[in-house]
């Protein structure tokens, strides 16, 4: 097979089958929008598994352009894709996860009237994931960007008649939009400097921005590679939601559970961490982007880890503990170890997956209720559904053996082997995160599934497991949430799975680490050694303990320690930052424009100001014009004197 | 002696006197008319005064010239009076304003 026929394939699928759906979903009806929907996305899951498969099998990387869009003074911007092990990757489980909630969906919007609509977006959205990923340029990446961006505002605010969701959509969009502002200056900064957009001419031209300084603020020079760092790092901050752009993704949880699974803890959110891994050479190069983004990455896992802890709601524990991992993921890849990170994205994508379908199979059963102190005992209603929820928590602490305690463990011994200044506090948050990712998942899991049940007797009545097409994508994310760290851990992280794709330096965490792993079943071993199983043991314990044993111990602590409490309830007061402070400000200085600027100096004083200037000269004038003769007479004879005494004053 | 001086001076005076007169005259058309006959003696004067001075009587053939133009022009100053206040039942200078846009 042509690899370039392929690559069309699996991108134009998917658009093909949202175009259809999308514009017409009424003439095509239900069944058909989402079996094509389902169609499109499967044909893109064998074209990369395919892929896939061709790089394991020995083929060399795939990088051509197919469309040159334009060319402006010797800058060629062309659509173009790059298959190497990286985005083969991220292809893959792309397009898994998207396979499995296309099926989901089925189930979880069947009364939805908007329905065709639904299966639209979220084919829109796995094609513009899939030109993220595979692009070859930075252009593109950054067209791929903006439209996973435009698909999760569409699907945050897909209930379009809830004010909490549109408001939730807004959030998104705008937090988002700070965060490609730098993203957009950083790849503009690249251009300017190395004259090209493609990755590969990009990396080959870095000394170009070496050595070269950039004034940001007067007398106080920047490394040129720390600020395109820096910038590309905002913009993932944005994506990837970490420490201060993250807002959104907590109020995402708004939109329909498939797309919180999907968009918002197995692909979109990653786009962030796949470009910084993509651009590894670059980061290579700045020591102080890579402080930075360790710094904000562990800060991120820990803090956001934390408010899981208080919240009542089953969507956002889930959206908080995806924080809290992509934090992980970020830290990974400040301390230098983005194979680390990459994996963990993996893992990360099947397990979170798994739990966000979980929570959304609990929220079905439950007729839409998501507060879990309405929940509980669900466990011999709903088997499968717990069963598969336990799977995903326990991949989610770490629990030996699972795909997440691969990563998460790999990570943590990166931060500590990491050279990179702040790794050693980087570390120290990721290992009280384990804790606290221990706690909160099984909190959630005891809330919901154990216990005594605190639902009212209507819904009791009404409980029952999902039907297939819901209950089939746990069971198939499962299956990688326990198996995947087994088969890939060695290859990807520590042997040479991504060949060129990411430049990881030997003197790295990795290459440290790669000396002392010996298969999967040492690291397991290797691993009670050391305190992350422990700890993550502990949490669950401490859950079981707060949650099973005493359950009204959690109001005693939260009432013996009320600041702490209220600053996690009002998680560290972002909201309340951003809305009055920030919000407020802008509003402010654009009423401040709109008033000032708009209506005193543009309206005021030039558009009126010359009008009325215009009018009174026109008044006065008038006067001039009195039609009395002698007022006339009396001008010529001025005006005579005038000529003539001023001609006496020539001579 | 009375010399050129003096005369050019009443010429002066005269004219003043009648350019006041347009100008603080708010009754009367008749007193605008009389007003411009003083004016173009004032400018007589001069001719007249200056062809003495120089010996060429050019100036004095001048005077004779504006002197009929002067007659002819009160007679169609006075005849335009005489229409003007049957249309206008009036011939204060206050009212007369028709000739702005």
């Amino acid at each position: 097979m042509d690899f370039a026929a392929v690559c069309l394939a699996v991108v134009l699928a998917p658009l093909a089958a949202a175009a259809v759906a999308g514009l017409g979903g009424r003439l095509v009806g239900r069944a058909a929008a989402h079996t094509l929907c389902i169609a499109g996305v499967a044909v893109s899951f064998a074209g990369s598994a395919w892929a896939l498969a061709q790089l394991l099998g020995g083929a060399p990387v795939f990088n051509e352009n197919v469309y040159s869009w334009g060319v402006s003074d010797g800058l060629s911007m062309s659509v173009g894709f790059q298959v190497d092990e990286l985005s083969a990757l991220m292809m893959t489980v792309v397009t898994f996860v998207s396979l499995a909630v296309h099926v989901y969906t089925i189930g979880y919007m069947r009364d939805d009237p908007g329905y065709t609509r639904f299966f639209a977006y979220i084919s829109l959205f796995t094609f513009a994931m899939l030109m993220l990923v595979m692009s070859n340029n930075f252009l593109q990446l950054f067209f791929g960007w903006e439209g996973v961006g435009l698909v999760s505002y569409l699907l945050i605010g897909f209930w379009y008649r809830r004010p909490t969701a549109i408001f939730a959509n807004y959030k998104a969009f705008i937090v988002n939009r700070i965060g490609d502002f730098a993203f957009i200056v950083a790849i503009a900064i690249i251009v300017a400097y190395m004259g090209s957009l493609d990755y590969a001419e990009v990396f080959a031209r870095i000394p170009r921005a070496i050595g070269h300084d950039l004034f940001l603020t007067p007398g106080e020079p920047s490394k040129v590679i720390t600020v395109i760092c820096v910038g590309l790092f905002i913009g993932a901050m944005g994506k990837s939601a970490q420490v201060p752009l993250h807002v959104w993704l907590p109020d995402s949880m708004e939109g329909p559970t498939p797309i919180s699974a999907l968009i918002h803890a197995a692909t979109m959110v990653t786009a962030g961490i796949f470009m910084v891994a993509r651009c590894s050479p670059l980061f290579e190069m700045s020591p102080d982007a890579l402080h930075f983004i360790v710094v904000i990455g562990a800060t991120t896992a820990l803090f956001m880890g934390l408010l899981g802890l208080v919240n009542n709601d089953i969507k956002r524990v889930v959206a908080y503990s995806t924080l809290s991992q992509l934090g992980y993921m970020t830290a990974a890849l400040g301390a230098g170890a983005y194979g680390a990170g990459i994996f963990h994205l993996m893992t990360h994508a099947f397990f979170k997956a798994l739990l966000f379908l979980a929570a959304g199979s609990v929220i079905i059963g439950m007729h839409h209720e998501q507060d879990m102190r309405r929940m509980g005992g669900l466990r011999k209603y709903m088997p499968v559904t717990y069963v598969t929820c336990v799977i995903g928590s326990l991949a989610l602490i770490g629990f030996p053996g699972m795909s997440g305690f691969f990563s998460k463990d790999i990570i943590i011994e990166s931060l500590k082997e990491s050279s990179v200044e702040g790794s050693g506090y980087a570390y120290w948050c990721a290992l009280i995160g384990v804790f606290v990712t221990a706690l909160y998942s099984f909190r959630l899991v005891f809330m919901t599934f154990h216990g005594r049940e605190r639902m009212d007797e209507h819904t009791r009545e009404h409980l029952h497991e999902s039907p297939w097409v819901v209950t089939l994508p746990l069971v198939a994310l499962a299956i990688p949430s326990i198996a995947i760290g087994w088969i890939t851990a060695g290859p990807v992280v520590f042997g040479d799975f991504f060949g060129g794709a990411i430049a990881q330096s030997p003197e790295g965490p990795i290459a440290r680490l790669a000396g002392e792993f010996h298969g999967p079943a040492a690291f397991v071993r290797h691993a009670f050694g050391g305190p992350a199983v422990w700890l993550a043991l502990a949490g669950v314990v401490t859950a079981w303990y707060l949650y099973l044993r005493r359950p009204e111990l959690p109001a005693r602590i939260a009432a013996q320690f009320p600041r702490l409490y209220r600053l996690l309830v009002n998680k560290y007061y972002f909201d309340w930052f951003n809305e009055n402070v920030v919000a407020t400000g802008v509003r402010n200085f654009g009423a401040g424009l709109w008033r000032r600027g708009d209506e005193t100096v543009i309206d005021g004083w030039l558009v009126n100001g010359s009008a009325r200037v215009v009018g009174a000269l026109a008044a006065a004038l008038r006067y001039v014009q009195s039609g009395y003769l002698y007022h006339y007479a009396f001008a010529m004879i001025i005006g005579l004197s005038l000529l003539l005494g001023w001609l006496l004053w020539q001579t | 002696m009375i010399g050129l001086a003096h005369y050019l001076l009443l010429a002066g005076v005269l004219f003043s006197v009648a350019v006041a007169g347009i100008f603080i005259n708010r009754k009367n058309v008749i007193l605008l008319l009389m007003c411009i006959e003083l004016m173009l003696l004032a400018v007589n004067f001069n001719f007249v005064a200056f062809s003495r001075f120089l010996g060429i009587l050019d100036g004095q053939v001048f005077v004779f010239f504006i002197l009929t133009v002067a007659a002819a022009e009160a007679a169609i100053g006075l005849a335009i009076l005489v229409v003007l206040f049957r249309r206008r039942r009036s011939i204060n200078v206050e009212e007369l304003d028709a000739m702005k846009g």
